[in-house]
């Protein structure tokens, strides 16, 4: 393989990490208060407000039902309203945070949920304040599956990453498209997918890593 | 049968004023009455109604029932984690039930509890558990490192500072669990069934620390449990709940060695055993024979009891009585049980020796049922 294309492999390599970073990054920051809101807010919980939380969790499944690929077109002028352009990478972070925002809010309700309800009444009865049992008990014992939860948001956002190709986004998918399909050069195809699955692999396995470290639960038995 | 029995279950009895109103009163419930809506297709639920009455300062108070008989809500009343329907909850003169947000935080930091599955914070070590209430009553962090240092020194475990629950045995957690309660300085110790989950041996270490956390510290302690050994072991008052009704109320000693409700006498029975043991329960025929032995139980309460009862009782009837089974046990100070005694027929029918021991007892007020005979 020629030293230009091995450029082109690590250029887009960078584009993508980009790209899933920064939509992590931000569909975390969007995501994490979605999902502990989502979690506590039915009837009779922390922040009950049933109504809020029915019509949230409507946005949220219809997001999350879209296709990606639609998504990204559908939104193009708000991607061009908040990027400037909908076409390059950064541009591309946007559909890309729009679409793992639900999907995190989701995993982080599931594992704020697995929290164990009585602690919420212990701290209740100490005179702990929603926002304190949230910062003090649910997310520091929900820490392990907000880890994995984030793991899989990243590893999906990777395979999504490769669709923004369609609309100039770059990365390693593009790549793949362009020069091993249309182009026919198996060879780069293969190498897309390797870098592919070894970062994909370097991510669950740091995430796995990270979890079990704060897993105070089981450990030394 | 006994008068009590055909009570219906429930239904109060006039007893309330064993703490009488003029009591200094660190919880007092006046007129509370709890009702659950119905929701999602399950009916409401008349959880508590009509409970008057008031835990003393300083005391331990058993609150004793079986499970659904409101037992929690009551004690979630104490702490402000439920409302009352109707009613007023006082706790150190202040009305909890009518505090809402931020003075109802406040008041809840002089109210510890402790629970029966612990309910630690996994992620965090022994230290940082009981550091929690501090850290959320907004301590400086010097003052909360030396409160823990102490607290776990109160309750036995200053080598588990930096252990994790899930490196804890059960009973060490509970004491976790207590300093925690304690962190604060409450006047107040509510404890919600936290001896169930523990074997026996670590059961009588908990309220042994219990006891001396009263003692010591001065706290008011309530404990809600289903077990009557818990009530003995460390209660002086007890309040008894049935089907979300107070049946009985008033000191250990009192009540449980003249329990007038059917439920409080269950729990009485449950605690002393009333049953025989099984070998002996196989022997007894309703016919006497030639050289056998009539069986009398005799329930034995409060003053002197039994002590040289089985020796008067022989002089008495010019028989050797002997013992088939006994059980004593001391509930808030006073023996309670109860002895099986056998009477020597010898070659007379015995009836007469029967007739007459029935009458001693009967004479020395203890209750005395014949039970056969055995050969």
């Amino acid at each position: 393989m020629s030293p230009e294309l091995i450029n082109l492999i690590i250029q887009a390599t960078f584009e993508s990490l980009y790209m899933v970073g920064i939509a992590a990054l931000l569909g975390t920051a969007f995501g994490l208060p979605l999902g502990v809101f989502l979690a506590t807010s039915r009837k009779g919980e922390l922040f009950a407000a049933p109504i809020v939380n029915r019509v949230l969790g409507i946005v949220v499944n219809a997001t999350r039902s879209t296709p990606f690929i639609i998504l990204v077109v559908a939104i193009i002028p708000f991607t061009r309203l908040i990027a400037g352009t909908s076409i390059g990478s950064s541009a591309a972070i946007v559909p890309l945070t729009i679409a793992s925002t639900p999907f995190i809010a989701r995993l982080v309700e599931a594992a704020i949920r697995e929290v164990d309800g009585g602690l919420i009444e212990t701290a209740s009865s100490f005179g702990a304040s929603p926002l304190q049992i949230v910062f003090k008990v649910l997310i520091p014992e929900a820490l392990p599956g907000l880890l994995l939860a984030l793991t899989l948001a990243v590893v999906s956002l990777l395979g999504y990453s490769a669709m923004v190709g369609a609309v100039g986004g770059g990365g390693l998918g593009d790549l793949g498209i362009r020069y091993g399909y249309q182009r026919f050069m198996p060879e780069m195809m293969l190498a897309v997918v390797v870098v592919l699955i070894a970062l994909v692999q370097l991510v669950q396995s740091a995430g796995d890593y990270l979890a079990r470290r704060v897993n105070r639960r089981l450990r030394h038995r | 049968m006994n008068a009590y029995q055909s009570l219906a279950i429930g239904q109060p009895i006039e007893r309330l004023e064993a703490i009488p109103p003029a009591v200094d009163a660190m919880v007092r419930f006046e007129g509370i009455s709890k009702t659950y809506p119905a929701y999602r297709g399950k009916p409401g639920v008349n959880a508590l109604q009509t409970i008057d009455f008031a835990i003393p300062r300083g005391s331990i108070t058993g609150v004793i029932g079986r499970s659904g008989a409101g037992k929690s809500s009551l004690v979630r009343l104490i702490n402000g984690l439920e409302k009352p329907t109707t009613g007023r909850v006082i706790v150190d003169g202040r009305d909890i039930s009518a505090l809402t947000g931020r003075a109802l935080r406040l008041a809840q930091r002089s109210i510890g509890m402790i629970f029966q599955h612990f309910n630690l914070l996994s992620s965090r070590t022994a230290a940082d558990n009981i550091a929690l209430p501090l850290e959320i009553a907004g301590w400086a962090k010097a003052d909360i490192k030396a409160r823990v240092t102490e607290l776990l020194a109160l309750v036995g475990i200053a080598d588990k500072h930096d252990r994790y629950p899930s490196e804890l045995s059960g009973g060490q957690k509970q004491r976790v669990g207590i300093a925690r309660a304690l962190a604060t300085r409450p006047s107040v110790l509510l404890s919600d069934e936290a001896t169930s989950a523990l074997d026996p041996q670590t059961t009588r270490a908990i309220l042994d620390l219990l006891a001396n956390i009263n003692r010591e510290l001065g706290v008011t302690i309530v404990l809600i449990t289903h077990e009557m050994s818990v009530v003995r072991q460390l209660a002086k008052e007890v309040v008894v709940l049935d089907a979300g009704h107070v049946v009985e109320s008033g000191h250990v000693a009192d009540i449980f060695t003249h329990p007038k409700h059917p439920i409080t006498q269950s729990f009485l029975a449950e605690a002393i055993g009333d049953s025989l043991p099984v070998s002996l329960a196989s022997r007894i025929v309703p016919e006497p024979s030639a050289g056998g032995h009539a069986v009398i139980r005799i329930q034995v309460d409060g003053a002197g009891a039994g002590d040289t009862l089985v020796a008067r009782l022989a002089r008495e009837i010019g028989r050797d009585v002997s013992l088939l089974s006994a059980r004593i046990d001391e509930v808030g100070g006073q023996h309670v049980g109860s002895l099986v005694l056998g009477i020597p027929l010898g070659v007379s029918s015995g009836a007469d020796a029967v007739t007459r021991t029935l009458a001693f007892m009967s004479r020395h007020q203890f209750p005395a049922e014949h039970l056969g005979y055995v050969a």
